[in-house]
């Protein structure tokens, strides 16, 4: 792949020195501080008042919210997508109107070194960015806290940050393909905007009213409650936001089972207790390869955009 | 341009279409190496879609585009290690320094970072830019990008280079340097240039042939000179002489001067078609006459009739 590594390497450059990231890592570093600080506060809290070694206290530090700020974990929900669309929504349109596409792909490389070191690097960048976070929140509740994490709890943190790095980069590759389907690396901004706040924000509102008007309940029949109530799920999990909260409440929590709705005849004869690592995973595969997938559609259709496009401005 | 150099560049039967527009129309064209080729033409003629076709950047819609013998569409990245191109309108990072954007060029070409740092100097001292090398390309004019791109274009050390419009928008100054780095290229290093542009004047300097592009067509082809005998009927100069008194001995005095074909006296001027400049012989004769030579000139440059002949019906 000649050319495939010099621009990985002018990407990630890129990356690292440009404002706009800076602000975005900043900008979730400082959440992340403020989110783990007031989770380990009420940890402490609670712990005075009764025993909870047994209990993945290290894990809360990221998904227990204080009230008035919400976890870690949320914070990444919802400013993940931001800091993927950043990184993506003028990669190849910002080519375009600098007029450096045609000048780079004159020299002997082959026209998807440029799409795949973008994608690469921006997948890299991610990685190190939310690795670093975790891992320094991580110490930092580790200082607060004073309780060491188990293996498997190490083990459902990076797993946990595999997930975030998989629903961050399907927003850059989101953005990337708006920034191969708009010339103007405004529109292209503006079009990963409202997906990310249709998909974050609405889903939810959408899949209530959806399910209402579709799958009505009624009162008589108590099959029609559980209908309406698949029906929600399943309209939610068009969303990967949807997908992300799934799989993030189920890996960092070991005390989830199932998603949606239970009988009360499954929950007669059930032993209490946490679940390990790989059957927690098991309960959210679909989710997990789901967002993997929407990223690998996203990257595919940009990737055959781009080889079809016409390379003069 | 001995027999023994090689064709540097080919085409056979080059076509584009997109959708009912034909950008380029069957195009055959045939550059030697070492030559200085300007593909000329006004906006839209197809210039760059040639370009590009070449390149391999495009895919033609028939006929065969090949560069040292090798087939642009078969083979790219062959022909891109081998050709330097400079696109109208050159773009760089502009966050990046001058020696940046030149250094990610070289990697691009796999060239070893030593190699490559030492080479860039020596080029940015040569297109004079040594001083701003660590400046940012963002704050460069268009006639410093201008530079930078024909240093971008030699990181690589090509065989040919293209260079789309390289004097569109810049000032006089700037035209003349790019016009000398260009001639400097040609000779130094023997690098074939083919060049696109519709500034007939800019050009015309530097080019050993032209290529005049019409629609997609090259409607003719040659050293300049020889374009401005088709056109203006075997006849490249026309000298505007005007002298009193002039008898008809005057007149038959001129018609029979060596390199003069034709006299013709139009509101008092005469109007000399000649063969080659015989001005000197032509002042000669009149004032050996004993007629009065009060205003002498050759009319409308040969390039001005070319352009005139096929950009304006174009």
């Amino acid at each position: 792949m000649p050319g495939l590594f010099a621009v990985f390497r002018k990407e990630m450059a890129d990356n690292f020195s440009s404002r706009r990231f800076l602000i975005l890592f900043a900008l979730i570093l400082l959440a992340g501080l403020s989110a783990t600080y007031t989770a380990a506060q009420s940890i402490r809290d609670a712990m005075s008042s009764a025993d909870l070694s047994d209990s993945f206290v290290f894990l809360k530090l990221f998904t227990v919210s204080s009230g008035t700020l919400p976890s870690f974990v949320a914070f990444v929900g919802f400013l993940g997508p931001l800091v993927g669309l950043a990184m993506g929504f003028d990669a190849i349109n910002g080519e375009y109107a600098r007029g450096t596409l045609s000048r780079v792909l004159s020299n002997p490389i082959f026209r998807d070194s440029v799409i795949n070191g973008k994608f690469l690097a921006g997948i890299t960048t991610i990685t190190v960015m939310l690795l670093s976070i975790g891992l320094l929140l991580g110490g930092l509740g580790l200082r607060l806290i004073g309780i060491p994490p188990t293996g498997d709890e190490i083990a459902r943190l990076l797993v946990y940050l595999l997930v975030a790095v998989v629903y961050v980069s399907f927003w850059m590759s989101l953005a990337i393909l708006f920034s191969i389907l708009f010339r103007q690396a405004a529109t292209s901004a503006l079009a990963g905007m409202a997906f990310w706040i249709f998909f974050t924000f609405f889903i939810t509102m959408i899949a209530a009213t959806a399910a209402q008007t579709l799958v009505p309940v009624d009162p008589q029949e108590p099959q029609t409650q559980l209908d309406n109530a698949y029906f929600q799920m399943g309209v939610a999990r068009i969303s990967p936001a949807t997908l992300y909260q799934e799989t993030t409440a189920t890996v960092l929590d070991p005390s989830v089972r199932t998603l949606g709705p239970v009988m009360l005849s499954e929950v007669i004869g059930m032993v209490p207790g946490a679940l390990p690592l790989d059957q927690s995973l098991l309960v959210v595969w679909p989710q997990f390869i789901g967002l993997i997938t929407l990223t690998a559609i996203c990257f595919a259709a940009s990737y055959v955009k781009f080889m079809r496009q016409e390379i003069r401005a | 341009m001995d027999e023994r150099s090689q064709i540097a560049i080919e085409t056979v039967d080059l076509t584009k279409r997109y959708g009912d527009l034909t950008a380029v129309d069957r195009l055959n064209l045939r550059v030697m190496e070492g030559e200085i080729f300007g593909l000329l033409g006004p906006n839209g003629a197809g210039k760059t879609t040639t370009i590009l076709m070449l390149l391999g950047l495009t895919e033609p819609t028939a006929g065969k585009a090949r560069v040292f013998g090798h087939d642009s569409t078969r083979e790219p990245l062959k022909v891109k290690q081998m050709v330097g191109y400079l696109p109208d309108n050159v773009g760089f990072y502009e966050d990046m320094t001058a020696r940046e954007n030149l250094l990610y060029t070289a990697d691009l070409n796999g060239i070893p970072g030593k190699e490559a740092n030492r080479h860039i100097d020596e080029l940015l001292l040569r297109v004079g830019l040594a001083d701003v090398a660590d400046r940012e390309v963002g704050k460069f004019s268009k006639g410093m990008k201008q530079r930078l791109g024909i240093a971008d274009v030699l990181v690589k050390r090509p065989r040919i280079v293209f260079l789309d419009e390289p004097t569109l928008g810049i000032d006089p100054d700037g035209v003349k340097q790019m016009l000398e780095l260009i001639t400097q290229m040609s000779r130094a290093d023997r690098i074939t240039v083919l060049l696109s542009s519709h500034l007939l004047h800019q050009v015309q300097q530097i080019c050993h042939r032209v290529g005049i592009f019409v629609k997609g067509k090259m409607v003719a082809e040659g050293p300049i000179e020889k374009l401005g005998a088709q056109i203006m009927g075997g006849d490249p100069v026309v000298v505007e002489v005007e002298a009193s008194p002039v008898d008809d001995a005057l007149l038959d005095a001129l018609r029979k001067l060596k390199g003069v074909t034709g006299v013709d006296r139009v509101n008092g001027t005469l109007v000399l078609r000649c063969s080659k400049d015989v001005r000197p012989d032509i002042a000669r004769r009149i004032v050996g006459s004993g007629a009065a030579l009060s205003h002498m000139r050759i009319r409308g440059h040969v390039l001005e009739e070319i352009y005139l002949r096929y950009f304006r019906e174009g």
